[in-house]
């Protein structure tokens, strides 16, 4: 039925000349056009209910000559209640299911090929676990589930691919994150959909959606590089982290290993799990995030890490929780 | 906010577009209530504001709260507390109809008052934090004091910079009382800009007395 | 405008003194204090606005017919937006119905001399002066490119733009609701004719009641929240600085904690004015009096929940997304209560087409869409797809423009006669609302298709595939530019050459139709005495065949 209408309006849509759906190239991409499809059917008809009733009432009631009166009639509470009780219904139907499809998309599966993302004025930043960095560019395989994990390095950006029907905002000190899974191959549009300044319009972007035997020709092709875990590895022996960091009994600083996505408690009583932002907050301010048992004596990184070099040594302390270690490859 | 057209029969300080004196009085006091309200709408994003932060970075906080200089905000608070009461008594001169000598010194001392709590948080607060290199954006001291330090204190400025705002408003109305008493506009039968003046003096100063427990107390000071 | 209208006392209508005439020369109105002359200042002030910010969106229709942009450089495109939503939203939309026909009308409304407080309402007109050039003069000196919302850290921190001059104007015209807010509030409380209960006031006064809640509770917010942004950008540090460990997103919470009940604002006067001008001319009753009245209510309480749906893909967490989808929900069904209510009041109606009417029930279809689309941004799903792209822009228009702006068109023609004693060319206004409705559909509608394509608001250049659509609309928005016009022509035109009115040249029920065309300056002869409910047309003596 739905698939009957569908195709009804983009042969109509055709025949105009006008594109009337985007296209749908994701595993959420069905299931929000499907909402979206009954959402204007109910804007459809009571829209047409109105504009008829009131064309009905405007011949039928015209008046007829200046002097004419209107009769009396009487507010009905049947009918105030059936026209607040319907609308609540279709409200609450409508609420279920709008909520369990976002809620279920936006749960990513656990395997997930993950990519770290950097916005900045104007122009996109990516990185492959396996090291290879892409600017205003994505290349994912078709069928495999991927999740971005976002920053921005100045203003407010937003990823958006409208073909996944994914998007989300990308902030500065904070990261954010989304995932998706292409059904078909093909070169989809990649939008900034957060206004950020001068060219906030050029801010786009292509993702390349390829078979998997493209996509690994792809990997191969590009120049070799580290991944992105080596590479934070590097960063931390050069900063130092390991001398407090480094595990053992004269440590000064919690170990790491295997604290990624663990609860921790705080000084100030709270638990946090330590994640992609507390991370980040750790480097830079640190006693905002300080831990019982250890003294504030960790200096702030502040200007010394750029935002490239904090995602690297995120993998590096990622890779050293035991249950991530093999997911990236 | 009284519009004073000459009319006919009618008592002093009465406006054109109201039925009577009662009906007037009403007004000014609901106006005033209305605009409390909106008041602590204004001040209410600062609060909320600073509980959320205060949560999220509680060790900053906390140090930035000891570097607040609480003996001269408690001293304010006192003040501050004896100038509602003032006000109160100056109000209350003018319901019994007191000589106006009398609803004139209530009202400077009440002045007096806020003046002072106006230069002892001046002089001892905001210039001593300026010498330590603790006021954000104007002098800050970057090596001393973590950014959440600073965030605090920003938060400490522009909470009480609003309400010193509110005090020099404040003592500009009270001006306008003085004139006003002096010219023998009061009598117990007409005394409504006292008492709408009163309600937003006494609210200022409830303003404060969220401020200092929450600014200056619960940083854990006394743990 | 103003001076047209001083051009009025030469011919006095069909009352020898009135507001009008009642003293003279350009002292008389700007230190006066009668309510409906501060209403024509304002009704002068926000007309300007209204074409400044006019004027910016059709330069951004006329530059988007190319995808590379026919006109201007992407830094200029953006200025245009910022000020055309800067303009109409803070200058235009907010104080349009309010400040104009709610000034006039609320005390000839409710049976009262002037509102409570006359010279805080000729302030807030001066703080209002005050904000406008504030704005003005940011826009001609260079302009200003953060858009309406003012998001950091690109506001404080890197938009090398007017920021701060417009802020503080914004922060200015805040207090100018404030104090009208309180001021309706009051004189709604405590200024009522005797007999005039409170279930026996016109809808519009209901209206203009939650409008000011709203007014009073949600403006101080965003006033603090601009403050602190300015602030913020002049000592490069801030609570919403992420260097300090502050945070942009409370930025956004405290913006639409005020922006969102804006929304209703701008709307609810126009339903207000939409409740008087469709039982006047089905000469009915409303049906179902008190839940229209209620509705308003409920509408201006709700909104001040419903905030977070702006921020659904901003990272806010799942159950917060999930509360304010689910509050969202429930703002639609009291303004669908009102839809239907207002349908059925045409039922065994005597129905006449003067071009308010028609005005009124372009309201009440283009509202339905707007408020319909509304649901696809409530639901969780959707929004993540269309949140940010021109949905939300032709789904703002129809509520702002398809909506208030078309009320506040009816109300105007509606009670044009009464504000000047004259009457205006009928034939003309009914053309101009035709054309202003039909270019208002070709200019949105296809931008409802634009946004679920994908494409993102705030473009100043835009992939090819979009061009047909934007065409399209660029087309409609000349279309409804002229249909704008029309009416400034002809209503300017009235003032000296129209027929006179009469009191009450519609047949309207209410206390402002007792009283001479233009009415004087003390409003009534007599202060009223109310003794029947609002719109209590007579029954017919002989049944209708």
């Amino acid at each position: 039925m739905m698939g009957l209408i569908q195709s009804g309006l983009n042969s109509i849509a055709l025949a105009a000349m006008i594109p009337l759906q985007p296209a749908a190239a994701s595993t959420i991409a069905d299931g929000v056009d499907k909402l979206y499809l009954i959402l204007s059917g109910i804007t459809a008809f009571f829209t047409i209910l109105i504009f008829s009733i009131i064309f009905y009432f405007m011949i039928k009631y015209r008046r007829r000559s200046p002097d004419e009166r209107a009769p009396e009639t009487h507010t009905s509470m049947f009918l105030e209640l059936a026209w607040t009780i319907i609308p609540s219904l279709i409200c609450v139907v409508l609420f279920v299911w709008s909520s369990e499809l976002y809620v279920r998309n936006s749960r990513p599966p656990n395997a997930s090929t993950e990519i770290f993302v950097i916005g900045k004025q104007w122009m996109w930043h990516l990185q492959h676990p396996e090291g290879p960095r892409e600017i205003n560019e994505l290349h994912v395989p078709v069928g495999v589930p991927v999740k971005l994990t976002m920053t921005s390095q100045d203003v407010i950006h937003d990823f958006y691919i409208p073909a996944f029907r994914v998007k989300k905002d990308v902030l500065p000190g904070r990261y954010s994150s989304i995932w998706f899974q292409p059904t078909e191959t093909g070169t989809f549009h990649l939008f900034c959909a957060q206004y950020c300044g001068t060219n906030h319009s050029q801010m786009i972007g292509w993702i390349y959606v390829m078979t998997p035997t493209d996509y690994s020709a792809w990997l191969a092709g590009g120049e070799k590089t580290e991944s992105m875990a080596q590479q934070g590895e590097q960063l931390f022996s050069q900063f130092g982290c390991g001398n407090c960091h480094g595990g053992g009994d004269t440590a000064q600083g919690p170990s790491l290993a295997g604290l990624y996505g663990k609860p921790q408690r705080m000084s100030n009583g709270q638990t946090a799990v330590v994640d992609e932002t507390l991370i980040h907050q750790a480097i830079l301010t640190p006693n905002s995030v300080q831990m019982p048992n250890y003294k504030a004596i960790m200096p702030t990184y502040q200007g010394q890490v750029d935002e490239e070099q904090m995602l690297q040594l995120i993998a590096y302390v990622k890779s050293l929780g035991s249950e991530e270690r093999t997911s990236g490859k | 906010m009284s519009d004073t057209v000459a009319h006919g029969a009618h008592p002093p300080g009465f406006a054109h577009q109201f039925e009577d004196m009662t009906q007037q009085r009403e007004a000014g006091n609901l106006g005033m209530w209305v605009f409390l309200v909106t008041e602590i709408l204004f001040f209410g994003g600062m609060f909320t504001s600073y509980i959320i932060f205060r949560t999220l970075h509680f060790a900053s906080f906390e140090a930035g709260s000891h570097l607040l200089k609480v003996q001269f905000g408690a001293t304010n608070t006192v003040v501050l507390i004896v100038s509602s009461l003032t006000m109160a008594l100056a109000i209350r001169a003018a319901q019994t109809g007191k000589r106006k000598g009398q609803i004139i010194f209530w009202l400077i001392l009440t002045m007096f008052l806020g003046a002072l709590f106006l230069g002892l948080k001046l002089r001892y607060e905001w210039y001593a934090d300026y010498v330590e290199g603790i006021v954000p954006g104007i002098s800050w001291n970057s090596g001393a004091h973590a950014p959440g330090v600073e965030l605090f204190m920003c938060f400490y400025f522009f909470m009480t910079g609003l309400h010193a705002i509110h005090m020099v408003i404040g003592l500009g109305i009270l001006t306008v009382l003085v004139i006003m008493a002096a010219r023998d506009k009061f009598s117990s039968r007409y005394y409504a800009p006292l008492e709408i003046s009163g309600l937003y003096w006494h609210f200022v100063d409830i303003v404060w007395i969220f401020l200092f427990p929450l600014l200056y107390l619960i940083g854990g000071r006394y743990q | 405008m103003s001076m047209a209208i001083a051009d009025l006392h030469e011919a006095p209508a069909d009352s020898s003194v009135n507001y009008l005439n009642a003293t003279y020369g350009i002292r008389s109105w700007l230190l006066t204090k009668d309510h409906k002359r501060i209403g024509l200042l304002y009704l002068a002030t926000t007309t300007l606005m209204f074409f400044v910010g006019g004027g910016a969106a059709v330069l951004m229709r006329l530059h988007l017919i190319e995808p590379q942009g026919a006109l201007f450089e992407p830094e200029t495109y953006n200025k245009l937006f910022s000020t055309h939503g800067i303009i109409m939203v803070f200058f235009f939309m907010v104080p349009s119905i309010p400040a104009t026909l709610g000034n006039f009308l609320i005390p000839l409304m409710i049976g009262a001399r002037d509102v409570a407080f006359p010279k805080l309402n000729l302030l807030s007109w001066y703080v209002f002066v005050t904000g406008c050039i504030f704005a003005l003069y940011a826009t001609l000196s260079g302009g200003v490119d953060t858009g309406w919302t003012f998001y950091p850290p690109y506001s404080s921190s890197f938009s090398h733009t007017h920021v701060v001059a417009v802020a503080l104007g914004v922060f200015i015209a805040g207090f100018s609701s404030i104090l009208t807010g309180l001021n309706f509030i009051v004189t709604i409380h405590k200024m009522r004719a005797p007999g005039m209960r409170w279930f026996r006031l016109p809808l519009f006064i209901w209206a203009m009641y939650a409008t000011s809640l709203i007014f009073v509770l949600g403006t101080p917010v965003i006033a603090i929240t601009l403050f602190l942004l300015g602030l913020e950008r002049i000592l490069h540090v801030g609570i919403f600085d992420p260097a300090v460990g502050g945070d942009p997103l409370l930025f956004q919470h405290l913006f639409w904690f005020y922006s969102h009940p804006a929304v209703y604002i701008m709307i609810l006067p126009g339903m207000g004015v939409v409740s008087e001008l469709i039982t006047a001319f089905s000469r009915k009753k409303i049906f179902g009096y008190s839940f229209v009245a209620f509705s308003s209510l409920s509408i201006a309480v709700i909104s001040f929940v419903v905030w977070g749906h702006h921020m659904f893909v901003t990272g806010q967490s799942v159950y917060a997304g999930l509360v304010f989808s689910a509050l969202s929900f429930l703002v639609a069904i009291p303004s669908a209560v009102k839809v239907f209510n207002w349908t059925a009041t045409l039922y065994k109606g005597s129905i006449s087409y003067e071009a308010p009417m028609l005005y009124a029930l372009g309201f009440v279809g283009l509202f339905t869409i707007g408020g319909l689309t509304g649901l696809f941004l409530a639901a969780l799903a959707t929004d993540v797809h269309l949140n940010g792209t021109y949905f939300i822009v032709a789904h703002f228009h129809y509520v702002m423009v398809g909506g208030a702006v078309m009320a506040y068109l009816g109300g105007m023609h509606f009670w044009w006669p009464k504000i000047t004693g004259r009457l205006y060319p009928d034939y003309w206004a009914r053309f101009a609302a035709f054309m202003i409705f039909v270019g208002f559909n070709l200019t949105f509608f296809p931008q409802f298709v634009l946004g679920y394509l994908g494409m993102p608001r705030r473009y100043a250049v835009y992939p090819a595939e979009f061009q047909v659509l934007n065409v399209m609309s660029s087309a409609g928005a000349s279309i409804l530019g002229v249909g704008y016009l029309i009416p400034l022509i002809y209503l300017t035109w009235s003032m000296r050459y129209g027929p006179p009115a009469g009191p009450n040249p519609w047949g309207a029920k209410g206390l402002e139709w007792t009283t001479s065309s233009p009415p004087p300056t003390e409003n009534f002869k007599e202060i009223p005495i109310v003794t029947e409910d609002a719109y209590n047309y007579p029954t017919p003596e002989v049944p209708r065949v």
